[in-house]
């Protein structure tokens, strides 16, 4: 049993690492457009252009 | 005289050297539309942020500052087919988005906390008949007791803070027994654990809370839209007006920056965006939108108009008056006021469910302690078993019955074309009786169509509508749009206060007043057949036309109509303006019951009456006459293209021309309704069952927590059933 140190710290850790991560991207505005992000994952990414044509 | 467009006022710094603008944008529906968007603003040079908000149906840009005019981007949103105007965000707004995100911050610590704990409380219960020791277990409860202590403390705000707002005003909302029931779990809880007891319920109380803010949170996303949506339709009417900033100079510029005392000019075929008198100039103005009458007006020096008046013939000077100053609108204002502060206080199912909830399950909690205590318990035994029975019954489904509801039920009725104004206006429409209609621009459509245009050679008709284009008057408008004419002939000449005439090759063509084309015997033949119409006549050499115009009646009106009256729903039309208008509008439409002329006073007294007799109205109209008979009414709707006052005072708005919206709007709401109740009976339903357990004392936490996500899934998938109504059915 003596594993359950290293285990339950290490769980309770991944858990609060992805605590944090929610909370970082809601402070960036990731939940602000719900409807939006949904269409974005599945829209067609256009390569990064230095000067767009007109 | 040049027009410029001030945006200045919607402006904002966005970091050094950074300009920020947000705009409304109309017709943004879809993914393509997002890129399309996104692409085309990126691609002016100097944008560094362009990102469309699709829930909001807003754009975002931000710029290098110096080189660019706003006034640019949403010429540049109108070449790619979008029209935008400039945005503000309400405080209200503002608050109700920090809400939100607080709520989610909740929900997420909540979750967390919720998932570790669980996976500390699987341990111990499958454990406590095996091989786990003592010493484990109560490491495992502390363990969870250090999570769940902190998580419900930040998380369980929101119903701490309600529950003790409640308390402090003598009032028991729903936050008061669920704030109870956590804080009684979580404190019985550390006394078990310093107990080396067997059972703990940190997941239980962590859990309640994770699924009560998951409702919190749907409620809140509900009411965020329905506010954005508000605001949008705010800054979508168009809501600017040309002003003089010199003798001769003019400027476009949003209403907000006009004052009482500056002039404005009026185009023909404008609508009047403030209240004011003219100062010079002679017209003809439409006041439909705020009267109902549909016969035009004559303004001239000293005839106040009214924000919403549709200058007909003429360009006029306005000075801008204080909005209280003219009669009507004082008169209207009164009356609103009145109807507002009479609205009667409407308790929420959800607010009724909890008043009769609370006392019941503290009752029970405490009949079942007393119980054990006179049945030899010890008081410890009899206190976690009280304890016991209120984590059981804390009213998780209770919490999401009605919020899963609505968040389903007004997206699907926003998919349908209808916007909520008010979050209980599900509940008060799904339970009318009577409807109200109003006739101008709710039955009609506010634009004007050619009623004959069947009859007119196709040919005919595109010179008539390129003729029509050149001229700014409404009903040439109505003519040049039924014609679908895209360029105007070059080399018209309008005749003020007449027609427009131009050359074909060597033929003369001409387009107006009867008399300016020599047409006035046709003319009068249509006008008897047509009573209503406006005649527009129109000459091609020797041949003679005439075009009827009028109001047409919403293109599915007739059997929209015909399908309210089939769920058993009366209907009444009541309208200010003339009786024939009125009564052909009535028969085309198989409405018995309606009264013209009517004052906005006489609407509110009808609508009492009806009030007095048990029924529940729905009160539908677009008009500033009607914004007070909106607020009096059980329930109320508008178009989107009401009056400001109006759509602010409906509880719903329905987009588009079709009438179909409103029933939609009914069925959804009954379907929601019902399932609310459902919901509520399923919840009941729940603790019928799991009370029993809980006072008989042989509850775990295992089968609480069982119990109670249980209960609430089947809460929630019940409440998707809400989107699955037969649309529109006749």
């Amino acid at each position: 049993m003596e594993v359950m140190v290293i285990l339950v710290p290490l769980a309770l850790g991944l858990g609060l690492a992805g605590l944090l991560a929610f909370l970082w991207s809601l402070k960036s505005g990731q939940y602000d457009d719900l409807e939006g992000a949904a269409w974005r994952a599945i829209a067609d990414d256009e390569p990064p252009q230095e000067k767009p044509a007109e | 005289m040049q027009a410029t467009r001030d945006f200045s006022h919607y402006v904002k710094d966005a970091g050094p050297g950074l300009r920020h603008i947000d705009l409304a944008v109309e017709g943004v529906s879809c993914a393509a539309c997002m890129s399309k968007i996104e692409r085309g603003l990126s691609a002016i040079p100097d944008v560094t942020l362009a990102r469309v908000n699709l829930t909001d149906r807003r754009v975002a840009l931000e710029w290098k500052q110096g080189t660019l005019d706003p006034a640019g981007f949403i010429d540049r949103l109108a070449e790619l087919g979008y029209k935008a105007y400039p945005f503000e965000t309400a405080g209200a707004e503002a608050a109700e988005a920090e809400q939100s995100r607080f709520l989610l911050r909740c929900l997420g610590v909540a979750a967390f906390a919720t998932m570790n704990v669980m996976m500390l409380s699987i341990p111990v219960w499958s454990g406590n008949g095996s091989d786990m020791i003592p010493e484990q277990r109560d490491f495992f409860h502390r363990l969870s007791a250090l999570i769940a202590l902190p998580a419900a403390a930040y998380a369980g705000q929101p119903f701490f803070r309600s529950a003790f707002r409640a308390l402090r005003t003598g009032n028991v909302n729903m936050d008061v027994p669920i704030s109870i029931g956590v804080i009684l779990a979580l404190a019985m809880s550390v006394v078990e654990t310093i107990n080396h007891a067997e059972h703990t319920y940190f997941d239980a109380a962590i859990m309640l809370l994770t699924f009560l803010l998951i409702g919190r949170y749907l409620d809140q996303s509900m009411r965020r839209r329905t506010r954005a949506v508000a605001g949008n339709l705010a800054a979508l009417k168009a809501e600017t007006a040309t002003k003089f900033i010199g003798a001769d100079e003019i400027s476009q510029v949003p209403v907000a920056a006009i004052f009482p005392g500056d002039i404005v000019l009026l185009r023909p075929g404008e609508r009047c965006a403030v209240d004011g008198t003219v100062i010079e100039g002679r017209s003809e103005i439409d006041q439909s939108l705020i009267t109902g009458e549909t016969l035009y007006v004559t303004a001239e020096q000293g005839t106040p108009v009214y924000a919403g008046s549709l200058n007909i013939s003429g360009t006029l000077r306005v000075r801008v008056s204080a909005a209280s100053e003219g009669t009507l609108l004082a008169e209207i204002t009164r009356l609103l006021d009145n109807a507002l502060q009479a609205r009667s206080r409407y308790v929420r199912l959800a607010d009724r469910a909890s008043r009769l909830y609370a006392p019941v399950v503290h009752a029970t909690a405490l009949l079942t302690m007393l119980g054990w205590v006179l049945a030899g318990a010890s008081w410890h035994d009899a206190i976690v078993t009280g304890v016991a029975v209120l984590i059981i019954t804390c009213p998780c489904a209770l919490g999401l019955a009605i919020p899963t509801v609505q968040t389903v039920a007004s997206g699907a009725m926003f998919k349908a074309g209808v916007l909520l104004n008010s979050g209980d206006a599900i509940e008060r429409l799904a339970e009318i009786d009577w409807i109200i209609f109003d006739k101008t621009g709710t039955l009609t459509l506010p634009d004007l169509e050619v009623v004959n245009a069947a009859g007119i050679p196709d040919d005919v008709f595109r010179l008539a509508g390129q003729l029509a284009l050149t001229s700014h008057h409404p009903v040439a408008a109505a003519v040049a749009q039924a014609a679908g004419a895209k360029s105007p002939l070059v080399g018209a000449v309008e005749v003020p206060g007449q027609g427009v005439r131009g050359m074909l090759g060597q033929t003369e063509m001409r387009l107006g007043r009867p008399s300016f084309c020599d047409a006035e015997q046709l003319a009068n033949e249509r006008a008897r057949l047509d009573p209503e119409a406006s005649i527009v006549a129109f000459s091609l050499g020797e041949a003679r036309y005439v075009f009827a115009v009028r109001q047409g009646l919403r293109p599915d009106a007739k059997a929209m109509i015909a399908a309210l009256q089939k769920r058993n729903i009366q209907l009444e039309i009541l309208s200010g303006d003339r009786e024939p208008a009125v009564q052909a509008a009535a028969r085309a439409l198989g409405i018995g019951e309606w009264r013209a002329g009517v004052t906005p006073a006489d609407k509110i007294a009808r609508i009492e009456d009806l009030k007095r007799g048990g029924h529940k109205v729905l009160m539908v109209g677009d008009g500033l006459n009607d914004a007070p008979s909106l607020a009096a009414a059980h329930v109320s709707m508008s178009p989107i293209s009401a009056a400001h006052l109006s759509q602010a005072t409906a509880d719903l708005v329905f987009l588009g021309k079709p009438l179909a919206p409103v029933v939609a709007a009914v069925d959804y709401a009954r379907k929601a309704l019902s399932l609310m109740r459902q919901n509520l009976w399923l919840a009941v339903g729940y603790n019928v069952l799991a009370v029993p357990i809980a006072i008989s004392g042989v509850v775990t936490p295992l089968i609480a927590a069982a119990a109670m996500s249980g209960s609430s899934v089947l809460v929630m998938l019940n409440a998707l059933r809400a989107r699955r109504v037969a649309q529109g059915r006749a």
